[in-house]
């Protein structure tokens, strides 16, 4: 049972990875890869700042400052350089590598003695249930911050962003900035999950981030097929499906190691679930 | 209201497939006018709308809206003056976004995008409203996405939204192109009643002689990227609507 206690905690960890992806994809339409890296670079900037024994209140800001400004950078060479959206991603990426691999200086930083969010904050006695109980508040606020600011009005000019550019354009909207915005907001989400999860297992390790994507991606694409399914137009459901999704993806892949597939094929066994999940539909809407 | 003053426009300069779709046109259209532009499929017609909204940028030439000199300025900070409705209703609007979302966007066209809400009841009260005006029954549906609407009745609402904010230019590309003719006559009406209602300054593109000849009291002919014919409301009022297709004989 503990096994499917810590996926549920790994989905909860995940959760702002997918919103990010959720941003990034569903409402920018952009495909950002820039993920893989900004996720490392949040672990990376947690571990090398809780080893200096930095207090939270400094560490959380500079994970999202960290994450906003890979995003920014993007959306940068993105939208002034003209550069396909996938390639800057991916540019960002590769050299996020160097750049976290020379701010830890060492391939792995382990966070065993040092106190993190979870053995600072004590809700419950009980560590599991302390964990859950804090990535459940982080999660709550986090999607509350990102509901709201989706339901105001600059936050509906971003949606627009992704859906008719020609339209906001006219209706006064910068959208070269609004992509920016968008991408820096996404990394930033990303850089958090990178922050839980170091923290979470106890350690920031360069090859985190790898493939980190498809997680988002799975997590994303499970919520989309949801949200058909069940027509939803509101913002606030389509943001809980995205957790739902999060949670789902980490689940699957536990129940695929519980019934004992080697762990090496893990990350296989990801990418044809994802590759399911995304087919369904489809396959469904032939077989009919 | 806009000065254009001998505006170029060339596409891929120097290269082997350059295109010079405006070849030097200067034009004053005054306030309150209505001015429809005919021409021939590559006359450079929509290319001069696109440089008075500043989706596309002038290769020599000054543009004057107002008084202001906005040559440089991009699309997005023309929006001040200027409301647009686009040949294909996709473009004025966004699918995947309700009615209301749409109508919130348009209402703030001139005015920062916050982080507040801005839809409250009253706000719905309002839209619910204006769109009632236009007989289709849509009030009703302010909560569907823009996609599940028609053409006509996005082009209408298209409309609509140009003036939920203060609007003194009107730009129309060809916004009956894509519409059957019941929805084009509707929408064609309801720019008509706006634009008088609200004393909008309008310049409409359309490939619809009738349209041409019934609307608008200004009428130019552009062929070549240049402007052939320029006919004021007292010779448009002596036109006859077979002068118009002889132009295209």
């Amino acid at each position: 049972m503990d096994f499917y206690l810590t996926a549920l905690l790994q989905g909860l960890c995940f959760s702002a990875l997918a919103l990010g992806i959720y941003i990034s994809m569903k409402i920018f339409n952009i495909p950002d890869i820039t993920t893989d890296g900004s996720y490392t670079l949040g672990g990376v900037v947690t571990a090398i700042l809780l080893t200096h024994h930095q207090p939270g209140y400094i560490i959380l800001p500079a994970v999202i400052l960290a994450g906003g400004l890979a995003g920014a950078l993007t959306g940068l060479i993105h939208t002034k350089l003209k550069i396909n959206a996938l390639l800057a991603g991916i540019l960002v990426m590769t050299a996020l590598y160097s750049v976290n691999l020379s701010l830890m200086g060492r391939s792995n930083l382990p966070l065993i003695n040092v106190s993190s969010l979870f053995s600072v904050i004590i809700i419950s006695g009980d560590p599991n249930h302390n964990t859950f109980w804090i990535l459940a508040i982080f999660v709550v606020i986090i999607t509350g911050i990102i509901g709201y600011v989706l339901k105001t009005d600059f936050g509906i000019a971003m949606r627009a962003t992704g859906n008719s550019e020609s339209m906001i354009r006219s209706l006064g909207v910068n959208t070269d900035r609004m992509k920016i915005i968008g991408l820096a907001l996404a990394n930033a989400l990303t850089a958090v999950s990178g922050y839980l999860i170091s923290q979470f297992q106890g350690f920031t390790d360069i090859s985190m981030g790898i493939g980190i994507v498809i997680v988002g991606l799975g997590s994303v694409i499970i919520a989309e097929t949801l949200i058909n399914w069940f027509r939803i137009t509101t913002v606030w459901l389509s943001l809980i499906l995205v957790l739902a999704g999060a949670v789902i993806f980490q689940l699957v892949l536990a129940v695929t190691l519980d019934i004992g597939v080697d762990a090496n094929l893990l990350k296989l066994v990801t990418a044809a679930f994802v590759l399911v999940i995304v087919s369904l539909p489809r396959i469904m809407v032939r077989a009919r | 209201m806009i000065v254009l003053q001998n505006l170029h426009k060339a596409f891929n300069p120097g290269k082997a497939n350059q295109v010079n779709a405006v070849n030097g046109v200067s034009l004053e259209v005054e306030e309150g006018e209505f001015v429809v532009i005919v021409g021939a499929n590559g006359s450079g017609k929509t290319t001069l709308l696109d440089m008075v909204a500043g989706s596309v940028l002038p290769t020599s030439g000054g543009i004057l809206v107002d008084s202001d000199d906005v040559t440089k300025l991009p699309d997005y900070r023309r929006s001040r003056w200027i409301a647009r409705v686009f040949q294909n209703p996709v473009s004025g609007t966004a699918s995947d976004l309700s009615i209301l979302d749409n109508f919130r966007l348009a209402a703030i066209r001139t005015k920062p995008k916050g982080l507040s809400i801005g839809i409250n009841e009253d706000f719905k009260k309002q839209v619910k409203e204006r769109i009632s005006t236009l007989g289709m029954g849509l009030e009703s549906k302010i909560d569907q996405p823009m996609g599940t609407l028609s053409g006509g009745q996005r082009q209408a609402l298209t409309l609509l939204m140009s003036v939920m904010d203060t609007c003194k230019i009107l730009l129309l590309d060809e916004p009956t192109a894509a519409l059957d003719p019941r929805s084009a006559a509707l929408v064609m009406r309801t720019a008509d009643k706006l634009i008088k209602d609200y004393r909008l300054t309008a310049i409409l593109i359309t490939h619809n002689l009738k349209d041409a000849y019934n609307y608008g009291n200004r009428l130019i002919l552009m062929g070549e990227g240049l402007i052939v014919k320029d006919i004021d409301a007292a010779g448009k009022s002596i036109l006859r609507q077979n002068d118009l297709f002889d132009w295209f004989g």
